[in-house]
């Protein structure tokens, strides 16, 4: 079911999946690349078991300090990692982190899938996918004209 | 939000959106029109934007008037497009760090 909003990032990485396993479970390692600009990573929890905690600080280069935390939901080594994601002070509910990891030619092929967590009532009235009206959302937004 | 995607997940309702984008003020009987929707059926699927904040609905002695409202589109665009940045950026930076060691 992907028609909740959701961002996916495929990469083909010259790295075994071990290698990429520890980038993305071990703390020091997290805090290496985990963050939206070239700002700091200031600490990560990565207690990697299902029910284990996730949490990770980044500082943005404006001074802004974020820190999304979760809940390992799946731990399968070298190839799945599924955790929840709670962002405090944004404006949503909790989302859905799965890194998938794949041996590919010596290296890996990762993906990534950040998904929007559906309520009941959503879930119950989906019919189609997200990508196609993903397709439709510039032109609505597109309009100043309109009333908010 | 939620409300926003799954009341998006419609096509005749992304189609009532897209004309009321053109024509911002439509009646329910002439948004009804051109889907060959019967008025109750219509009004069902004015609800549900209703509901999820996409429209607004004003009356003028028996003619209702219907007005787009662009707030939760918005917010679910935010939801996007920072996820988008921190997904990009972050892997690019993974991949910059695994391949690195690799090299070692």
């Amino acid at each position: 079911m992907t028609s909740l909003p959701s961002v996916t990032i495929v990469r083909r990485i010259k790295a075994p999946p071990a290698r990429v396993w520890a980038a993305i479970t071990q703390p020091i390692l997290m805090m290496q690349w985990w963050g939206p600009d070239a700002g700091p990573t200031l600490d990560a929890v990565a207690d990697v078991r299902p029910g284990g905690r996730f949490s990770v600080v980044f500082r943005l280069l404006n001074g802004d300090e974020h820190n999304p935390t979760g809940i390992y939901r799946e731990v399968v080594p070298e190839k799945k990692l599924v955790f929840t994601w709670e962002w405090p002070g944004m404006p949503e509910r909790e989302s859905l982190v799965t890194f998938l990891l794949e041996p590919f030619d010596g290296g890996t092929e990762l993906t990534l899938i950040h998904e929007h967590l559906p309520d009941e009532a959503a879930r119950k009235s989906h019919e189609e996918g997200w990508r196609g009206l993903l397709d439709k959302l510039p032109v609505f937004l597109g309009d100043a004209q309109w009333s908010t | 939000m939620d409300r926003t995607f799954s009341a998006l997940a419609d096509p005749t309702r992304r189609a009532i959106l897209a004309r009321l984008k053109d024509k911002p003020g439509l009646s329910v009987s002439e948004l009804a029109q051109p889907f060959s929707l019967k008025l109750p059926g219509m009004m069902k699927h004015l609800d549900v934007l209703s509901d999820a904040g996409l429209i607004t609905r004003t009356k003028a002695g028996r003619t209702v008037s219907v007005y787009p409202s662009a707030g939760p589109m918005r917010e679910a665009m935010e939801w996007l497009k920072r996820y988008e940045r921190l997904w990009t950026v972050s892997i690019d930076r993974l991949v910059a760090l695994v391949e690195e060691r690799s090299e070692r």
